[in-house]
């Protein structure tokens, strides 16, 4: 008997019961999109006076603040949607619901491709969120319809891997506690990136540190897409360090999934 | 046999928790596995459910090898766990069609399905509302709904009343007789030894790591002594002419009374009773006590605590 044939069926049941949950308690969403939000009001509206002047020189004659730190809280984006799914995933883990799961004849890697898709479908939607605020804000991005294609493709993936990387977190902690507190330094990175202000600017040591992480290059291809500002290798690198963390996500999330986390 | 194991195998680490076991349960039957707290009986239902594999041993369920089948066998379980799983964020309707999707029933007939067991389970009137809502008997009932809705051929209940008040209890008690009756086959662990007297085909005692004991519950109360007669006497003068007659015997001055060791059969007590005629002793009052589940539990896991504290 296989189950494969139940693949289709299996993952769309799965993903209706995801976003049934999401719909009935956004609770969720308002932590992903609030988290970045936050900080997009805070750094425009209270420090964007003393960073902006000295911050925003896009190099394509902007001096809004609010058009350099726009990318980067996009990103920071994808990381606490990542935090979201990691705590929602152990949920499901401990409570039993996914053992329920196992021990019925159903396809069974449609748990998490539904957790996958729904996720993303959550953190996307924050996403736009974000960048409807923006423009409200006087977020005036100079992209045309192909940039921003290539800016959304960008996103879905850098938000791909990052689901991911939440799903092996949340498959790997023993609780709760620790499976929202294990992807927070994710939220974190942007600031030690070039979300908030240039590397340029940082101390040495930080600034390597800055440079070779994987949001800054990820910000500074979203920024040259929306914004205009020079891409050269960051692309290259973005992509290929989406690529790789999906696979670390996803290979860690299979290693894990099949143990048994109830009591 | 709708399952069989032959030397299940299972430790966590240095410690064993199964250590061997042999089981064979007939289809249609009720069976059921006690033991006290830590003894591995959630550990057994989670390897004949497929949910951990065991380390060593030969498992079927409903004629299907766990190891190499392990899909088939999932397609007749059904698995009430210890502890609730239910969607606690759906409603207790959205529960049971999500089940019913999982199992692929053919729309219309999963609604209905679920419609018919909110009815039997009592959770009509809470169908639209939220699990998280719901009373800790609530869910459980809910959890069973849950897994009845595929028709399992094959259950598993872990704890299922666990929590229930007397009146939930004997409701579940009568669904499980129904669904013996139609050819279910029922895999019961309890902590209430009544629980397993009342339905149970079989019983086996499990203990450190090993069945102990298996049979009916007649077998096993037979198995332990703790039966006796209770003779009440009219004065402490005939009690104490009683106890010089009988010898082996326990007292309680308190209400005159001598309890006789028994092993329950007619021909003991008429032995006690014409040794009491011919040395002229005169029995106020009778009493016959057969051993109950409890005592067969008690003198099979040694587990003295229990009986202090009852
Ligand atoms: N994942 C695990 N890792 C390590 N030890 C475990 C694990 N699961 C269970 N055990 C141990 O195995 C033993 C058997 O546990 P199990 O839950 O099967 O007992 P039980 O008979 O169901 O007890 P109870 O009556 O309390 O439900 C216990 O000593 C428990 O501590
Ligand atoms: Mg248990």
């Amino acid at each position: 008997m296989s189950t494969r044939s139940y693949a289709v069926t299996d993952s769309i049941t799965m993903l209706r019961r995801d976003l049934k949950k999401i719909l009935r308690y956004p609770t969720s969403v308002i932590f992903i999109v609030g988290f970045p939000l936050l900080f997009l009001l805070l750094f425009v509206y209270v420090f964007g006076g003393a960073l902006g002047t000295s911050v925003a020189n896009l190099g394509n004659g902007s001096t809004s603040y609010v058009d350099y730190i726009v990318p980067g809280l996009v990103v920071m984006t994808a990381a606490t949607g990542s935090l979201g799914t990691s705590s929602s995933v152990n949920v499901d883990m401990t409570e039993g619901i996914i053992a329920r799961f196992r021990t019925m004849a159903i396809f069974r890697p449609s748990i998490l491709i539904a957790r996958v898709v729904s996720s993303m479908m959550q953190t996307l939607t924050s996403m736009a969120l974000i960048f409807g605020v923006a423009l409200l804000m006087g977020f005036r991005p100079t992209a045309g319809i192909g940039e921003w294609i290539m800016a959304i493709g960008l996103l879905a993936l850098a938000t791909f891997a990052l689901t991911w990387l939440g799903v092996a977190f949340g498959v790997a902690a023993k609780t709760l506690d620790a499976a929202s507190n294990a992807p927070f330094p994710l939220i974190i990175l942007p600031f030690v990136g070039s979300g908030i202000v240039p590397t340029e600017s940082m101390p040495n040591g930080v600034r390597q540190f800055a440079e070779y992480q994987p949001f800054t290059p990820i910000i500074e291809t979203l920024r040259g897409l929306l914004m205009g500002t020079p891409i050269g290798h960051n692309a290259v690198i973005a992509i290929a360090w989406c690529v790789g963390l999906s696979i670390v996500g996803f290979l860690w999330a299979r290693k894990n999934f099949n143990r048994d986390r109830t009591q | 046999m709708a399952i069989t194991a032959r030397g299940l195998r299972k430790s966590y680490g240095d410690h064993v928790v199964l250590d061997g076991i042999d089981l064979d349960i007939a289809e249609g039957t009720i069976f059921s596995l006690l033991g006290p707290n830590g003894a591995g009986k959630t550990t057994a239902v989670k390897i004949l459910t497929t949910l951990i594999k065991a380390d060593g041993g030969q498992l079927t369920v409903g004629g299907h090898d766990l190891a190499r089948e392990p899909d088939a066998v999932r397609a007749m379980i059904g698995v009430t766990g210890q502890f609730s799983a239910v969607e606690t964020l759906l409603n207790g309707e959205e529960n049971l069609l999500l089940m019913a999707d999982l199992w692929h029933l053919e729309r219309r007939h999963g609604r209905r399905r679920a419609a018919e067991l909110l009815e039997r389970l009592d959770l009509v009137e809470a169908a639209k509302k939220p699990v998280i809502t719901y009373s800790g008997g609530m869910r459980r009932r809910l959890d069973l709904a849950m897994t009845l809705v595929g028709s399992p051929r094959v259950i598993f209940l872990d704890e299922p009343t666990t929590g229930l008040d007397p009146r939930s209890r004997r409701g579940m008690w009568q669904l499980i007789r129904d669904l013996v009756a139609d050819g279910v086959t029922i895999f019961l662990t309890t902590q209430y030894l009544e629980e397993a007297d009342h339905l149970a085909d079989r019983i086996a005692v499990l203990d450190h790591g090993r069945l102990v004991a298996e049979g009916t519950a007649e077998e096993l109360k037979r198995r332990v002594p703790g039966g006796s007669i209770a003779l009440r006497f009219a004065d402490v003068a005939a009690m104490d002419a009683a106890a010089r007659v009988l010898g082996q015997v326990t007292r309680h001055d308190d209400d005159l009374s001598l309890h006789v060791p028994s092993d329950g059969a007619v021909a003991t007590l008429r032995s006690v009773l014409n040794q009491l005629d011919s040395a002229s002793v005169a029995v106020e009052n009778l009493s016959l006590h057969t051993p109950d589940l409890d005592d067969v539990f008690l003198a099979l896991t040694g587990n003295m605590e229990r009986k202090a504290s009852a």
